[in-house]
């Protein structure tokens, strides 16, 4: 499990590698909010090597969406596999997100 | 045919994502490619695993999670006990609504109760038995003998 974090322009792009879990969202968030604190304001977060994501991870997602809101930026997910839609749907969560069909597409107009 | 698999966890979150890929190893030996049981178990186990470290060990280190897994022919049975006081499932509220979907807690038990065919709490609320039904559609391979875990 694994977070790798990238900028494009003045996009910050964080990749999640096998799972968003409760046992390391407080890294992503720490990760995240690192990244807001120097001062970046858009972000994408993309899930294309994403297995699983569970409850915690879902809820550590609305709260840096919240988070980056406040500070007057925006994260948009990218690259959610059927799986990942299903639970953002189940959870009606995928209309709290933009979510894009990948990273390029999230970047466009960010 | 039943078998059963039985595993005792420390109070730490940090071993959820392990046990749970130990639990799925075993059981995808009798029906890799069934989404049902890569997405909707995988995750119930996930979810019923942190609600008894967070929740009822209150994040106790001295404290242990037992799960409980049986399978038996296509259905899939997990039993996860805490050692806390238990709780009332009842009283949980809608994730969905538009007032608590902005909420970044609470959308664990939906979840459970979304993505498996059975959800129970025992009498006090600390053990929950999650039921996983594959129909003959959900997997290329055949469970009728069941599967050695």
């Amino acid at each position: 499990m694994a977070f790798q974090v990238t900028k494009e322009n003045d996009v910050t792009v964080v990749a999640v590698e096998g799972q968003l879990i409760v046992g390391n969202r407080q890294e992503l968030k720490q990760t995240v909010l690192e990244e807001l604190e120097s001062g970046e304001r858009k972000f994408v977060v993309d899930f294309d090597q994403t297995g699983y994501i569970d409850s915690s991870g879902l809820g550590v997602l609305v709260s840096l969406s919240k988070k980056i809101r406040e500070q007057g930026g925006e994260l948009r997910l990218a690259s959610l596999n059927e799986d990942l839609r299903t639970l953002f749907e189940l959870t009606k969560l995928d209309t709290l997100f933009k979510i894009a069909d990948s990273r390029a597409e999230a970047l466009q107009g960010l | 045919m039943e078998t059963e698999l039985v595993l005792e966890l420390p109070n730490d979150i940090r071993t959820i994502g392990h046990a749970v890929d130990y639990v799925m190893d075993r059981c995808t030996a009798c029906c890799e490619h069934a989404r049902k049981l890569d997405l909707n178990f995988r995750v119930g186990l996930t979810e019923a695993l942190s609600n008894a470290m967070l929740y009822g060990n209150a994040e106790d280190p001295a404290k242990r999670v037992r799960i409980e897994v049986v399978v038996a022919g296509r259905e899939i049975t997990a039993r996860i006990t805490d050692e806390g006081s238990g709780f009332d499932p009842s009283e949980v509220p809608d994730p969905t609504t538009p007032a608590n979907i902005v909420k970044t807690g609470g959308r664990g038990i939906f979840l459970m109760r979304s993505l498996l065919d059975e959800v129970t709490f025992n009498e006090q609320g600390n053990s929950v038995t999650l039921v996983l039904r594959l129909e003959p559609g959900d997997s290329p391979g055949d469970l009728e003998g069941g599967v050695q875990v």
